[in-house]
């Protein structure tokens, strides 16, 4: 009985652990790094989790998960509620449709993947929040954002690909 | 037995998909829902807001400690190899801040001898309670920032947030343990100013970038680049005079202003009570709706 109960829990923690990681990332994402310019272009570090979480686990990343992790996100950054947990949604819902153009491929191709998504997640926030405030949202930062966000994929992959290995591996 | 799990498998599988497609359809309509929600109840989304800003701000106020030593440290080192560069500007400095010292002293003087004598009666005195930044929140779309204190006498919301170089934005909602500030480079950011030499009044409006702009000024105003620019007490949000910055630019996409505060050296800012009711006053506003 009792080893069958900490077998469970255990599963049933590693289970969490995707959620658990994107929501740390929406935290760090926050943070106060007093870098001068960086709090305008932090990299969308919650939207390469769940892309990737997407290709890799989607059973582990359900989409009420991301519902949350784009609420939780909307209200920590003053963003109008429910903006990023559009984006967040029709980043996760592409993937998850398309997945097997993704799933098992080489890193380039998963790369090249999320610089298309995370575009089209951009261009809809930016439509978004100009609709929601009637204003031209200026376009430069979330360019910056952009490109500084496709530069650290690779290290986020990296890690991920190590945690699934470390702990997910036999789920 | 093989049979029949077959069988299960081929009638709940496209169920399972089914109701998965719906769940996820649903999740999509709840998040246009919450938009439109909205942009029509103000108050309730705020109320959430600092709800869930309340109870994350623990961890933030936790993890941000780190950074802001790791942070410190960096900057001692940055100090320790320009000591004798920053010694040598100080030591100017200190002569030139004397010589102001003695003028301003000269016109303390006068300014108390004129009021003296025309009956003038003083502004109120503010008072403030310091707060450390524990997010630095928005990106790309919203510049607004969290502190570690929650509701409490003199934290209230429209209050002005400043450091010692100026101001930096606005109190935007108060919660038990938390206070989100609204920078004045946030897209939502509206600050009457003043241009200090002319008295000549106008907007400061934030476009989420780091260069506010300034509209609504009066026709036939002249701006010039290296004016300064402070508060003006309309509306009565603000007291009158807060450095908020300098001229940028004066050009046909308007006059952008370069904050006295840079937003990446926030660390400590002080919320500043002058006991004035602003432009904000909800309850108020909501009290003579009902009137009505």
């Amino acid at each position: 009985m009792k080893p069958v109960f900490w077998s469970r829990l255990d599963t049933t923690a590693r289970r969490l652990t995707p959620f658990g990681l994107t929501v740390l990332l929406v935290l760090i994402n926050v943070l106060p790094l007093q870098m001068p310019g960086f709090a305008r272009v932090m990299p969308l570090l919650p939207l390469m989790s769940i892309y990737l979480w997407a290709v890799h686990h989607p059973n582990l990343m359900p989409a009420y998960a991301v519902f949350l992790i784009g609420l939780l996100q909307d209200t920590l950054t003053g963003t109008p509620l429910g903006v990023n947990v559009m984006a967040y949604l029709i980043v996760y819902g592409t993937v998850v449709w398309q997945r097997r153009f993704l799933v098992g491929k080489s890193f380039a191709v998963i790369w090249v993947g999320f610089s298309l998504v995370g575009a089209g997640a951009m261009v809809i926030t930016w439509l978004l929040i100009s609709s929601y405030h009637s204003v031209l949202a200026s376009p430069d930062a979330m360019a910056f954002q952009y490109l500084l966000s496709l530069g650290v994929f690779p290290l986020l992959s990296w890690l991920f690909m190590r945690w699934q290995q470390a702990f997910l591996s036999h789920l | 037995m093989k049979e029949h799990s077959r069988f299960t498998h081929r009638v709940s599988a496209p169920i399972r998909s089914l109701t998965h497609r719906f769940a996820f359809l649903g999740l999509v309509i709840a998040a246009f829902a919450l938009m439109l929600i909205g942009k029509a109840d103000v108050v309730m989304m705020e109320r959430f807001r600092s709800q869930v800003t309340d109870s994350v701000a623990p961890i933030l106020d936790m993890i941000s400690r780190p950074v802001a030593t790791a942070n410190e440290v960096i900057s001692k080192v940055r100090v320790l190899t320009e000591i004798r560069h920053e010694n040598e500007s100080l030591r100017l400095d200190k002569e030139r801040l004397l010589h102001w010292q003695t003028v301003a002293r000269k016109l303390e003087a006068e300014n108390k001898a004129l009021r003296a004598q025309l009956n003038f009666v003083p502004g109120p005195v503010a008072s403030y309670v310091t707060a450390r930044v524990i997010a630095d929140t928005g990106g790309a779309f919203a510049h607004s920032l969290l502190l570690n204190i929650g509701v409490r006498p003199g934290v209230n919301k429209g209050q002005a947030v400043v450091t010692g170089d100026g101001l930096i934005g606005r109190v935007a909602g108060v919660g038990d343990r938390s206070t989100r500030v609204l920078l004045i480079t946030d897209l939502n950011s509206r600050i009457p100013v003043l241009i200090e030499a002319t008295r000549t009044r106008a907007i400061l409006a934030g476009n989420n970038t780091n260069r506010p702009r300034l509209i609504h000024l009066p026709p036939g105003a002249t701006v010039s680049p290296g004016d300064r620019i402070v508060t003006s007490g309309h509306g009565g949000a603000f007291p009158v005079g807060l450095p908020v910055g300098l001229v940028d630019a004066v050009n046909d996409g308007g006059i952008s202003v370069q904050p006295f505060v840079p937003r990446d050296r926030l660390e400590y800012v002080r919320v500043l009570d002058y006991g004035l009711k602003g432009i904000l006053d909800e309850d108020k506003i909501g009290s003579e709706v009902l009137k009505d």
